[in-house]
């Protein structure tokens, strides 16, 4: 467990809500669902979800703390909207669901091995290496997360779109050797680490 | 004619429904002068519209035939029908306002024997079954109408239609001839008893009203059940005419939704409940009716009629509003989606006929009214900046007829304060 999350714990003992309210982005409009049950309907992806938004929303207030933060539902938001325009008391559905992703990743409670969150992750280190994304790496280090046997399957099986990408020269093999990148590499990496320092002093994260 | 009678010691009621005919009344049986306008050729407003009222299931007919009674004895109530109101000026104890009064090519001759009605063949929408069926272009608008007196659709003055009604007529009531007019009148106070309009349900895109036939709102059931309606009271369904055994109800169609109507309109769960009993009514226990819902509001004291209902073994309630509704394009049935919120259950369930209980919106939405008149966020009538001008009824707040009826008599006082202080001033 890491220190955040004991002290999160520590904090707001079995008040859920507030922990959400104090550090979940739009989290003060959790309160404010009256259990309609439109987002969940509307949900292209519902019946793939652990809990949908209209659960979530009620297990928080529940203080299911470790269900709701261990819950693999906020990293299958596809980012359609939907249930955001249609909630009849307007709550920011599609940011809180980032919100509370972002929450348990930073505590270190997201499920490990959620396909979505772990491309994600994938996604980030490979832009902030170099300001721009190594597509070739990206794509490689996606096929072989399993390791090198269903690495080479899953390659082959993609090998035509590789292929075609190749010659519409939207991936170079030559990436493999680092790739391109910004101008100013140094100011890119000290922009992120600014930016990363504000973001956890916001969110009251020293760890 | 009016305008020669009209003072500043009159009362001017705008709208003939429910609450205008109260407050109307209650103000002409204290001694006080009532110009009543209504927009319509009769009086009675949606009330005049609805099958039944809940809680006693009693017929709305019954009610109106008394306050239409009272109208017509009364001689301190200038009944104008057909007429709207384009402009307001002055203050509180002296308003100028101008009416238009279109022209309903019939006059007072009229006997209401039908006699144009049968020679004329066009046919126009029936607003008085909200669309559900059509009616003759001669037409008496329902049974209960008061003025009973027909009226000519402007569509076919100026057409041998027109002429054939006019030909037709034995005591030379028909005049094609007549114009619209603008009269402008003297009041005292003025009450808004201007009323509501059913929420555009076509608005509520996932519901799909507009889109699949078998999708209807909560008015236009009523006159399904209605033995007037289009149907003679059977409960059909407009898509193929089957019989419809199994009817789901959709609350807060529109209401306590910051995208449709952000109040909650207060009547639509009784309605339902009300309804229920008209599926019964038709077809007994094989009937059966479903209600979705976010929680059942059954206002003031009318729990028990709830609580009746809860013990009818062939209603059902699920907790939950429902996402979108879709089409078995096989039997034109309407297919619900949602997910309830008594455990979270995901469902699809497939009903004959969806009544949509779509909420109230003030009918003075999007019509300019004068400056001084103070609306809530919902565009419901709070009064006026100066005190001479009142909302009445559902143009005030939504609600059911009974209080509708209490509000209309409140603001029936108000409007008698502000004449008899306009009176004492004068006196001075």
């Amino acid at each position: 467990m890491t220190t955040t999350n004991t002290n999160a714990i520590e904090r707001y003992r079995n008040n859920f809500l507030k922990e959400v309210e104090a550090n979940v982005e739009e989290g003060h409009m959790v309160k404010m669902c009256m259990q309609c049950g439109v987002c969940a309907g509307s949900c292209p992806l519902g019946p793939a979800w652990q809990h949908s938004p209209q659960k979530i929303f009620m297990m928080i207030r529940a203080g299911k703390r470790d269900e709701v933060l261990g819950s693999d539902s906020m990293f299958m938001c596809t980012s359609c909207y939907n249930c955001m325009v249609r909630c009849p008391r307007q709550l920011p559905i599609t940011h809180i669901m980032h919100g509370l992703a972002n929450y348990a990743h930073r505590l270190g409670l997201a499920p490990k091995g959620q396909p979505t969150r772990e491309f994600a992750t994938l996604f980030w280190n490979n832009l902030a290496k170099k300001g721009r994304v190594n597509e070739l790496m990206l794509t490689l280090q996606h096929y072989f997360r399993g390791g090198l046997v269903s690495g080479i399957r899953e390659a082959m099986a993609m090998q035509s779109i590789g292929l075609g990408m190749f010659k519409a020269k939207r991936i170079n093999p030559m990436e493999i050797f680092g790739g391109h990148g910004v101008k100013d590499l140094k100011g890119f990496h000290a922009i992120i680490a600014k930016a990363k320092e504000i973001e956890d002093r916001k969110k009251g994260f020293t760890a | 004619m009016t305008a020669s009678i009209a003072t500043n010691q009159t009362i001017l009621v705008v709208g003939g429904g429910i609450s205008g005919m109260t407050a109307a009344l209650e103000a002409a049986e204290c001694g006080k002068q009532v110009i009543l306008v209504e927009k319509t050729p009769v009086l009675g407003g949606r009330t005049a519209r609805l099958y039944r009222y809940f809680p006693k299931m009693c017929h709305p007919t019954c009610g109106l035939e008394i306050n239409l009674r009272r109208i017509k004895q009364n001689r301190n109530i200038r009944l104008m029908t057909m007429t709207e109101v384009t402009a307001v000026s002055g203050s509180r104890g002296n308003y100028s306002v101008t009416l238009k009064v279109s022209p309903r090519f019939v006059n007072e001759n009229c006997t209401a024997c039908g006699k144009c009605g049968e020679a004329v063949a066009t046919e126009v929408s029936n607003p008085w079954n909200y669309g559900l069926d059509k009616m003759k272009a001669a037409y008496l608008p329902h049974n209960m109408a008061y003025p009973q007196r027909y009226v000519i659709d402007p569509s076919i003055v100026g057409t041998p239609e027109g002429e054939k009604a006019k030909a037709a007529c034995p005591v030379g009531a028909v005049d094609l001839d007549m114009k619209e007019e603008s009269v402008t009148l003297q009041v005292g106070a003025v009450i808004y008893a201007t009323g509501w309009r059913p929420y555009d349900a076509a608005k509520i895109q996932p519901y799909g009203y507009g889109r699949f036939a078998n999708v209807i709102t909560s008015l236009e059931f009523e006159r399904l059940a209605d033995p007037q309606g289009p149907t003679g009271g059977k409960i059909l369904r407009p898509g193929d005419g089957k019989e419809a055994k199994n009817v789901a109800f959709i609350q807060c169609a529109g209401s306590r939704d910051e995208n449709h109507l952000r109040h909650c309109s207060r009547i639509c769960c009784m309605a339902s409940l009300k309804q229920t009993q008209y599926v019964r009514e038709a077809f007994g226990d094989q009937g059966k009716s479903t209600i979705y819902y976010i929680d059942i509001r059954a206002i003031d004291r009318f729990e028990d009629f709830y609580q009746m209902v809860q013990k009818d073994a062939t209603v059902s309630f699920v907790k939950s509003k429902v996402a979108k509704i879709v089409e078995n394009t096989e039997n034109g049935n309407p297919v619900l989606h949602g997910v309830d919120t008594e455990g979270y259950h995901r469902y699809a369930a497939e009903h004959d006929l969806v009544v949509l209980a779509v909420g109230m919106e003030p009918e003075i939405t999007g019509v300019k009214l004068p400056d001084d008149v103070i609306l809530d966020s919902s565009n419901f009538i709070e009064g006026s900046k100066d005190g001479g001008m009142f909302g009445a009824g559902a143009a005030s707040s939504p609600l059911d007829v009974n209080r509708a009826v209490q509000s209309a008599t409140a603001a029936s006082l108000h409007a008698i304060q502000v004449i008899r202080k306009t009176a004492s001033t004068e006196a001075v």
